[in-house]
């Protein structure tokens, strides 16, 4: 009785956890491919169910027959879907690219603070984490619009006669981009950096190696899984970033996210805005295939 | 530290933080001109509490909040002990399952969820909320709970177990007492999170469900104004003590938990 009781309560636990998790995460996903091959309607809700569950068998039959790829083909042709899938993926890339440039000597410098020091510059690298995203995001407002901060400082040294019109551009979106994730490239690249042996780059020292010679050889290949995690944790976010393009983008800074959310909540097509989330999809999912290889292989290593 | 290290970590810092300070400081401004210092006023926070719709918002939020993270710490809390274990079946797929929902762009997790509940027929309101964000930050919760139990002493589980205490009881003494201060993290992190969500909240919510973010958000879209810089600097400053208080008690209970026995 009590080892029946015993397994139940081992048993118990996982079931809850990946069963909540496989109910409003995994099932979620099925439903939204279902719908993107649906059509459209002006009903509540708006669009017409594929699959009607009470019809057993030939529900299934009419499921095949009504499938249709209509929504995709829309967004094929639709020149607009692309160029935001473009401007997407360019300013994840860019964007990602800029943050591993920017957090690289950050985190580093970290790793190589004194001992005690080392908490609280990561509490401070850590904090902005837990302050709203979207109040952080809104402060660049105030500083980039016409009349903003930059301009009425950089007006008052002189160093420009008018002011620069950086809200609403793809400059905007970038320094909110990199604003916004610098701390997901900092911390696991400062995460592997600190690991790292600084004997190596002594014996490399002694060994002959310049001082650029010691970094590409050793320090460079060793934080490469903090850099790959740093990037991952940034690029794919970023690629389906809603509330920066909305916010300090302009009407040409079209991105997935912001279609989506357009397609949904002003055009109310439900159908098209499940193709856009299945598009968005695809492009995130190889990063995350090649996230978890990664971390299996680094979890292996150490057990 | 090398001067060049230094400049690099004293402008990464003044980058995060001057916007915020800058926030932070205007929301005293007299003036309605948000980028034009008019003079030191607390007005644009007397004017917040006169804004029922935004203290009716504020509820919501910090009702969800409670709610969500309470779910989400408990389920985060078991998915973190059964990866735990040394055998798991099917331990790549479920392990996917829980860090997933952390880098899925939130607009994919706002509309599946949505048409989840749609297609079950349940009204969307308070309850969707709390669920769409327990499910998200679940996998917080459960991340920051599993590195901790990674990193205790089984040697104690197993004495404990030898001097003859039963399960729950290791679990309750022994084990639970380690791992707290990840499992109060945990929840902080998970509340802080769904206090901040807007995306998914805009998803998932229906009429009379209003949160925070969601409201801060139709003011956003209209313009800077001093009253969205007040309550942005009253929630920065919840958050902010939110987080000391947090760390020092993850200090102490940590310096506690490892005094040997």
């Amino acid at each position: 009785m009590t080892a029946l009781a015993e397994r139940l309560r081992q048993v118990a636990g996982p079931v809850l956890a990946f069963g909540w998790l496989a109910a409003f995460f995994g099932l979620p996903f099925a439903i939204v491919l279902k719908i993107s091959l649906s059509d459209p309607a002006t009903a509540l809700p708006p669009y017409t169910p594929v699959l009607d569950w009470e019809a057993g068998i030939a529900g299934w039959a009419n499921l095949l027959a009504a499938l249709d790829f209509e929504n995709y083909r829309t967004l094929v042709r639709d020149p607009l879907y692309l160029d935001a899938a473009l401007t997407s993926l360019a300013v994840a890339a860019g964007g990602t690219a800029l943050l591993a440039v920017i957090g690289y000597p950050i985190a580093y410098a970290m790793a190589r603070a004194a001992r005690r020091w080392q908490p609280l510059l990561v509490a401070l690298m850590v904090v902005p984490f837990w302050t709203s995203f979207l109040i952080r995001v809104y402060a660049w407002i105030a500083i980039l619009k016409g009349d903003g901060f930059l301009n009425r400082a950089l007006l008052a040294l002189g160093l420009i006669d008018q002011p620069l019109a950086i809200l609403n551009s793809p400059a905007a979106v970038m320094v909110g981009v990199v604003y916004a994730y610098l701390p997901f490239m900092v911390l696991p690249l400062y995460a592997a950096l600190e690991r790292l042996d600084r004997g190596l780059i002594e014996a490399a020292r002694d060994l002959g190696a310049s001082r650029l010679g010691a970094f590409l050889s050793i320090t460079l290949p060793l934080s490469l899984p903090g850099l790959v995690a740093g990037a991952l944790l940034c690029f794919i976010p970023i690629v389906g970033e809603f509330i920066i393009p909305d916010l300090l983008g302009g009407a040409d800074t079209l991105m997935l996210g912001r279609v989506l959310w357009s397609e949904f909540f002003s055009n109310r097509d439900w159908p098209l805005a499940s193709a856009v989330a299945m598009a968005m999809l695809l492009l995130v999912a190889l990063p995350v295939v090649l996230f978890r290889e990664a971390e299996a292989r680094r979890l292996e290593r150490e057990p | 530290m090398h001067p060049l290290a230094r400049i690099a970590l004293a402008l990464g810092l003044a980058f995060l933080y001057g916007p915020i300070l800058l926030l932070v400081v205007y929301s005293f401004n007299e003036s309605r001109l948000v980028t034009v210092w008019g003079g030191f006023s607390t007005r644009w926070y007397a004017a917040l509490l006169a804004d029922s719709a935004l203290v009716a918002a504020t509820t919501v939020t910090l009702k969800v909040a409670l709610a969500s993270a309470s779910l989400a710490t408990v389920l985060g809390t078991l998915a973190a002990f059964a990866l735990d274990r040394r055998r798991l079946p099917g331990r790549p797929l479920l392990s996917g399952l829980v860090y997933a929902p952390m880098v899925m762009p939130e607009v994919i997790t706002g509309l599946s969820l949505l048409l989840l509940f749609v297609g079950l027929g349940i009204d969307r309101g308070l309850v969707t909320i709390v669920i769409a964000h327990a499910t998200f930050t679940l996998s917080f919760v459960a991340v920051v709970v599993q590195a901790r139990l990674r990193s205790i002493d089984r040697s104690l589980l197993e004495a404990a177990a030898d001097l003859g205490a039963p399960p729950e009881q290791v679990f309750f003494t022994v084990t639970l007492p380690l791992i707290a201060p990840a499992v109060i993290a945990g929840f902080l992190l998970a509340f802080t999170l769904s206090m901040d969500d807007l995306v998914i909240a805009s998803f998932v919510s229906g009429p009379g469900a209003t949160t925070l973010p969601m409201r801060l958000y139709s003011q956003v879209r209209l313009g800077v104004t001093p009253e969205i810089n007040a309550i942005s600097t009253l929630l920065i400053a919840a958050v902010s003590l939110g987080v000391l208080a947090a760390s020092l008690i993850a200090a102490r209970r940590g310096r506690a938990a490892g005094v040997p026995v």
